[in-house]
């Protein structure tokens, strides 16, 4: 599903990303942990093209992010094609970032109404459905500014999912929670990563990695220091950095 | 020592702290409020029987809706232009940017007086308006004269300076937008045009809402400008009955008053509109404190 290879990114002088070259399958679920500043959010948002490449190739499902590839150039994909593609991953923010002035049902319909051109009536009905799966079925009227900060973040998990994307972006999901909350957040990722959905987590949940994900990935400096299942990398990490950060964090 | 339940703690009965200076201070306010009032009320030469003569005249009244005319249309064409302004600052062309920079620059750069009077006497330098073909022929051409003078020659003039000080205020709008909501909603899928008609513009308008209010106030008191270039409304018609009975204080006073009470009418309708637009918000107190 997503194909990383030598990818950069660079902020004017600032190389944040120095050659990340990952593999995520289908239906698999990879942590991304790290100290910050390590790249690990900005290597989220190129995935969906919030940020753009400056070296290296990005393949989601195939398909090249932001880019076309033809006769061995590359051509800059409009923005039509890229709305395209970023509606097919759904992206799920530390800050939430709910639309403060709809309700919770209107923001979970909101994108498929304006994105798909799906008829208000079904996208609400739908909105109902997804809200009630993440267990927020008595708030579909409320705003956000009512809700807490657990129920924000699902009615956030149930806007990205209203898109029926293949692939689900975690930014550090639960880092702004009260603890007490983090759990009700973490039982809908664990369920949607049950259902089968491809979930790249960037997440200080070391036991959330233990328990669901397939891939473990320690990042530092723009670089990756070690993967592999997460066994391996929590319990045997190879390389210093990672047992150093792993002590700190456990 | 925690609380016995059942027993009651004493409430805390302190001699509360004097404030002598307060005291002094409101004083002294209202006995210089106090002479003020006694001088308006006392001095002849306001001559309040005047202004109450004048206050219902047919003229003046005509005056007034001439006044308000022209404030409602100009804020309407200037809010919309201030808006358009705005988006095409924000664009990634640069000649549509710059476009819209030079406007404003411009706009904002000439007294407002200035450019009044040369709406007025554009026949002057531009005889005839031609619509058509750049750099072609035009399709029609009308008088300049007919076209442009007096009341609609004042709305140009007062919609197009105001369209260039809203664009401003738009643009302070949108910046106070948090940039998570643009990336969350991109991330959905939302294009450009998308994200800032239904996610950032609705947000921004809380904070675009009190300064246009202000200038929604300051437009009912540019209107005075008009006058000058013979446009019959408050100003003009207060100078004309002035010019003939000589009695200005009293006049001035009248035209004053009036435009207090339209001032005052305003508050209640922004009142109304930062409600409107609070909604989903943390305070939803609309005016200060709490």
């Amino acid at each position: 599903m997503l194909d990383a290879e030598e990818v950069h990114k660079r902020f004017g002088a600032n190389e944040v990303l120095k050659g990340i070259t990952l593999r995520v399958r289908r239906g698999e679920v990879m942590c991304l942990l790290g100290p910050s500043g390590s790249g690990k959010s900005t290597f989220l948002r190129c995935i969906n093209h919030l940020e753009k490449i400056n070296a290296g190739r990005l393949k989601v499902d195939g398909e090249l992010v932001g880019y076309r590839e033809r006769d061995g150039r590359l051509y800059e994909l409009r923005e039509r094609e890229i709305i395209r593609s970023r509606s097919e991953i759904g992206m799920v923010f530390q800050h939430f970032n709910l639309f403060p002035h709809m309700t919770a049902l209107e923001n979970v319909s909101c994108a498929p109404v304006s994105v798909k051109n799906i008829p208000r009536g079904q996208a609400d009905q739908r909105g109902r459905e997804l809200l009630e799966q993440v267990g927020l079925a008595d708030k579909i009227d409320a705003y956000p500014v009512s809700l807490s900060g657990g129920q924000q973040q699902r009615v956030a998990i149930a806007r990205a999912l209203a898109m029926d994307p293949k692939l689900m972006l975690f930014d550090e999901p639960t880092s702004a929670l009260d603890p007490e909350l983090v759990g009700e957040v973490l039982a809908v990722m664990k369920q949607l990563a049950a259902a089968g959905m491809t979930m790249i987590v960037v997440t200080h949940e070391i036991g959330f990695a233990r328990e669901v994900a397939d891939q473990v990935v320690f990042m530092d400096g723009g670089v990756v220091v070690e993967a592999g299942p997460p066994d391996d990398v929590l319990l045997r990490p190879q390389h210093e950095r990672t047992r150093s950060f792993l002590s700190k964090v456990l | 020592m925690q609380g016995i339940p059942g027993e009651p703690v004493a409430e805390i009965k302190a001699v509360p702290l004097k404030h002598p200076g307060r005291w002094i201070g409101a004083l002294v306010v209202l006995i210089l409020l106090a002479v003020f009032v006694r001088s308006l009320l006392t001095n002849p030469n306001f001559e309040w029987s005047v202004v109450g003569h004048y206050f219902f005249n047919t003229l003046v009244l005509k005056g007034i809706l001439v006044t308000i005319e022209l404030t409602v249309l100009a804020m309407l064409i200037g809010v919309a232009l201030g808006i358009v302004l705005a988006i095409m600052g924000a664009a990634i062309n640069p000649l549509v940017s710059g476009a819209s920079w030079l406007y404003i620059w411009f706009f904002r750069g000439t007294p407002l007086i200035v450019q009044l009077f040369f709406w007025e006497y554009i026949a002057a330098v531009y005889p005839k308006l031609g619509l058509g073909i750049p750099f072609g022929p035009a399709l029609i051409h009308p008088d300049t004269n007919v076209l442009i003078s007096g009341f609609r020659a004042g709305l140009l003039g007062l919609a197009l300076n105001e369209g260039a000080y809203m664009a401003e205020i738009v643009r302070a709008g949108m910046l106070s937008v948090d940039e998570g909501q643009t990336q969350a909603a991109q991330s959905l899928g939302l294009s450009r045009g998308q994200s800032l008609r239904k996610i950032v513009l609705p947000q921004a308008m809380r904070v675009i809402i009190p300064p246009t209010g202000n200038e929604t106030i300051s437009m009912l008191k540019n209107t005075a400008l008009v006058s000058f270039i013979g446009v019959a409304e408050l100003f003009h018609v207060t100078e004309n009955i002035y010019s003939k009975n000589f009695k200005i204080p009293p006049l001035l006073v009248m035209a004053s008053i009036w435009y207090l009470l339209m001032t005052s009418i305003l508050y209640v309708g922004q009142y109304f509109l930062e409600k409107r637009f609070a909604r989903g918000s943390v305070r939803l107190n609309v005016r200060h404190g709490q």
